[in-house]
């Protein structure tokens, strides 16, 4: 295994260096760096240029630039040693650059992935327990839909429909009656596909869910709550309440007695933990956020502990679970209470959703003004970019789970009795995610260069950003710059895949 | 339950026997070809059989109404003449008759209108459309071509030629298409649209290169190969007329779903500003010249978007038929199934599994299991053919 490893590593390295060589010489090759000087008029042209040249070093010749920057990319892997991965053509270092680059990059991508797989991880199994029916071939054509539109074309969509559509609507936040009626239906429509059954069911489902729906609309609508929401001292405890009883039913089942104990404590704490914070939190800022998760957490896996019997882990892993959600709804509220005064604010001046950018600049405000600040930012690019992984990860969720649901294995398991809950939760979806985790990890590894579309359209300045703008000037160090961060990362995160993948399923062995 | 052990366990009877039964078990007693097998659960399969004519249709209205070269198209004007403005730019296209309270059904002067210097954003959409195909099929067959040889040459020789040409591979994987397209866009995108497609076809070849060779690698221990070769067949002969006829399905979809990509790969350059230049037109870059139009001019973004989603996605849907027909193990389309049994049946056994997870599962398994009805074991993937076979 580690003679694997080590091997692994070794050609890697080799490819890196291989694939820098052809990087620099092709992009060298695509576009000179002196261009904008040699149309320029300025009168001390000859004086930039030669400047240039002392910068660049383009007087030498592509190799010796390539082994240069190789030897100065080099000390970037050595601790200790000074990284140096060059200047721009205006001089300024580009490991600096970078690392502003990669921060804004990590922040769009990281909320972007994680959505994306929930989302569709889900979806796919929900199409695959519902095979051929409505709701599968609605998801399979959704999917092969998103999957068929670039990103530049949902990029601006977005932004048309998403943004100046919510903006205005958001000026006079009424509802109208055709709206409640339709998305009440297509509610009530979605949901009794999706939980499915016999038809009283499904009539019974779709009509709960199109009154819940077109209630809270009409509520929503009448008093106005999209201009200074929140949950609410009976709201949010209910919410709690229900989020923990959401996890129990989930992971341990209807019947479970030990977990609902588990449960009942665990969210019984967290709205304990709401009305004392209530006052508090706004104050307290990113440490009482921080804070609350640990106390809740802590208190999860306790209280999970405490009461497991004879399942400690499972009830553990419930506690932690709710407490975590538990707390996320606590947050929420509290963004919700800020809401308004984001809103309001001059800079803001009610048109909240933003399409350009990664912050209002010279905005004031606390903690919570610049985080949903953040937030408005980045919500466009992350659905946008969430969609397009998103319709991959369906399909393979969808395959993954089919395949699994006809092994022998669930076939026993349904035959000796176990409830379906079980057969789908603990054999089928845990075995179909082993074939995911790989095509995840190879995906993060791509995700952090494939932003380069979606950075443009939203003037993001992140990584895409980088490349794109250095590659426009013919500036050929961000653009390696660029290259060799998302290199390592893609061949690390296909490493991991392959490891992860021996790891998860003993019949595949690294050799 | 017996699933073939066999991983390249094709059973041309088996696969058919479940579609038809009783056509194809005559049509395998005559002996019928792979090839038939195939073609004919491609035929099966109608969201692909409707692409492909969509498909031809639109690139037939594309190429007629452009014309080629010096061929003159139908259409009146061309995308690089500058018009009066007409009617405000706006589309004259009309499909409402004139008994419905339309304008009747006619292109009119501007059909897609015109852009913001008055040339005909018809002509435009048009030229855009044959370059965007024109481009997608020349980096398909390109890729593809050089994907097979890498692959079929590293799968076959193994040893230090493999290691070699998958290294050059992983090379190139590294480099992500988007950044090595836009590096070799930049460099190539003023020399016309040829040429930009064929350097993007070197960029793009890697998919089809690991697939092939993963191909190559099991049929090269087939029987039939080590026949040929103490028959005394050259190499290139056991390549070409042995084993590569019988990777051809992996290789076909592999370039039905590569088209599909370049499609996106060659309107994301354009949009960028990567690949095709002025004055010609891409569909991607009508977008990207027009984007800040849309409050005003919405049309203009309306019908190259429009186009590239469609051609997208039908190429994706033919890719998803011929996946269906060359691989039946892999995924069948059983609609038909489906529709055969009873409505009530049909929804509730596939819907019973998951029916009782939430509320039902906990109050008694007896009611869980009741709910759920066997026979849906029959129209999943895998078992359907034992099912099928057994009932």
């Amino acid at each position: 295994m580690l003679s694997y490893v080590l091997r692994r590593i070794g050609v890697s390295i080799l490819i890196l260096i291989a694939a820098s060589l052809l990087m620099y010489v092709l992009v060298s090759w695509a576009r000179d760096p002196l261009q904008d000087l040699y149309a320029s008029s300025s009168p001390n042209k000859d004086n930039l240029i030669a400047q240039r040249i002392q910068w660049l070093n383009l007087d030498q010749p592509v190799l010796l630039r390539w082994l240069n920057w190789l030897g100065g990319a080099a000390q970037c892997v050595i601790p200790g040693g000074g990284c140096d991965l060059g200047v721009t053509i205006t001089n300024q270092p580009v490991t600096i650059l970078l690392g502003r680059a990669i921060g804004a990059t990590l922040q769009l991508v990281t909320a972007a992935t994680v959505l994306a797989i929930v989302f569709g991880v889900t979806v796919g199994i929900v199409s695959a327990l519902r095979q051929y029916s409505a709701i599968d071939y609605t998801f399979t054509f959704a999917s092969f839909f998103l999957y068929s539109l670039p990103s530049f074309l949902m990029g601006v969509l977005l932004k048309v429909f998403i943004a100046l559509g919510f903006n205005d609507f958001l000026a006079d936040p009424t509802i109208t009656w055709p709206w409640i009626i339709a998305l009440s239906l297509i509610s009530g429509i979605l949901w009794q596909a999706i939980l499915g059954g016999s038809r009283n069911k499904r009539v019974v489902v779709f009509a709960a869910s199109l009154l819940t729906t077109g209630i809270m609309l009409w509520a929503i609508s009448a008093t106005h709550w999209l201009l200074d929401p929140s949950l609410g001292p009976v709201l949010a405890p209910l919410l709690i309440a229900g989020v923990a009883a959401g996890m129990v039913i989930l992971i341990a089942g209807t019947q479970n007695k030990t977990a609902w104990r588990t449960g009942a404590v665990v969210a019984a704490v967290v709205i304990v933990l709401y009305f004392v914070s209530l006052p508090f939190l706004r104050g307290w800022g990113l440490m009482g956020v921080i804070g609350l998760f640990v106390v809740g957490i802590a208190v999860g896996i306790a209280a999970g502990l405490l009461l497991g019997q004879h399942d400690k882990g499972q009830a553990a892993r419930i506690g932690a679970l709710a407490a975590a959600l538990g707390v996320a709804v606590i947050v929420l509220d509290q963004y919700m209470r800020t809401w308004n005064s984001y809103v309001t604010n001059p800079r803001i001046n009610g048109r909240p959703i933003a399409t350009v950018g990664s912050a209002t600049p010279t905005l004031k405000g606390d903690f919570w003004i610049h985080s949903t600040d953040t937030f408005t930012h980045l919500l466009l690019p992350t659905i946008s970019l969430m969609l397009i992984s998103f319709a991959g990860y369906t399909r393979y969720a969808r395959g993954g789970m089919l395949e699994v649901l006809n092994q022998d294995y669930i076939r026993t398991a349904r035959a000796k009795g176990l409830p379906e809950r079980t057969v789908v939760v603990r054999h089928a979806f845990r075995n179909s995610l082993i074939p995911i985790t790989t095509i995840v990890a190879a995906d993060v590894g791509g995700l952090i260069g494939g932003a380069i579309i979606t950075e443009r359209i939203f003037a993001f300045s992140g990584m895409g950003a980088l490349f794109n703008s250095g590659l426009q000037a013919g500036d050929p160090n961000p653009v390696m710059a660029y290259f060799i961060v998302i290199a390592i990362f893609a061949i690390t995160f296909n490493f991991l895949a392959d490891l992860a993948y021996s790891a998860l399923d003993p019949r595949v062995r690294a050799k | 339950m017996t699933i073939p052990l066999d991983p390249d366990f094709e059973p041309p009877a088996a696969p058919a026997a479940e579609d038809d039964g009783v056509a194809v078990e005559k049509a395998g007693a005559q002996g019928i070809s792979q090839g038939r097998l195939i073609m004919r659960r491609f035929l099966k399969h109608k969201p692909a059989l409707i692409s492909i004519v969509l498909l031809v249709l639109i690139i037939g209205l594309a190429v007629s109404a452009t014309g080629i070269g010096s061929i003159p198209g139908w259409w009146k004007w061309n995308y690089t003449q500058l018009l009066d403005p007409y009617n405000n730019g706006k589309p004259t296209l009309s499909l409402v008759p004139k008994w419905l309270g339309g304008e009747g059904i006619m292109l009119g002067e501007h059909p897609f209108g015109q852009n913001g210097v008055g040339k005909d954003y018809f002509a435009m959409v048009m030229r855009g459309t044959m370059n965007s195909a024109y481009i997608m099929f020349i980096i398909g067959l390109i890729a593809a071509f050089i994907g097979v040889v890498i692959g079929a040459i590293s799968g076959y020789y193994r040893g230090w030629v493999d290691a070699l040409l998958m290294r050059l591979t992983d090379v190139v994987i590294v480099i992500p298409v988007i950044v090595l397209g836009a590096v070799v866009g930049v460099a190539a995108g003023g020399l016309g649209p040829l040429f930009l497609a064929v350097l993007l076809g070197f960029v793009a070849w890697t998919g089809v290169a690991r697939l092939v060779r993963a191909e190559f690698l099991s049929l090269r221990e087939r029987e039939f190969v080590e026949a040929a070769r103490v028959a005394g067949a050259s190499d290139a002969r056991i390549i070409f007329k042995h084993i590569l006829p019988n990777a051809m399905g992996v290789v076909i979809v592999a370039t039905t779903l590569l088209i599909a990509a370049a499609i996106i790969l060659e309107t994301s350059l354009s949009f960028l500003g990567y690949g095709v230049q002025s004055p010609d037109v891409s569909l991607g870059k009508l977008i990207s010249d027009n984007e800040a139009a849309f409050a005003t001019k919405p049309w203009l973004f309306w019908w190259p978007a429009f186009f590239i989603v469609v051609l997208s996605l039908l190429v994706n849907f033919i890719g998803d038929g011929l996946r269906d027909a060359f691989d039946p193990r892999q995924k069948r389309v059983r609609m038909k199934k489906v529709k055969e049994l009873p409505p009530e049946m049909a929804v509730g056994s596939s819907i019973g599994t998951r029916a009782a997870v939430p509320e039902g599962a906990g109050r008694g398994g007896g009611s869980a299991v009741g709910r759920r009805q066997r026979p849906m074991d029959g129209e999943n993937d895998e078992n359907g053919e034992i099912d099928g076979s057994q009932a």
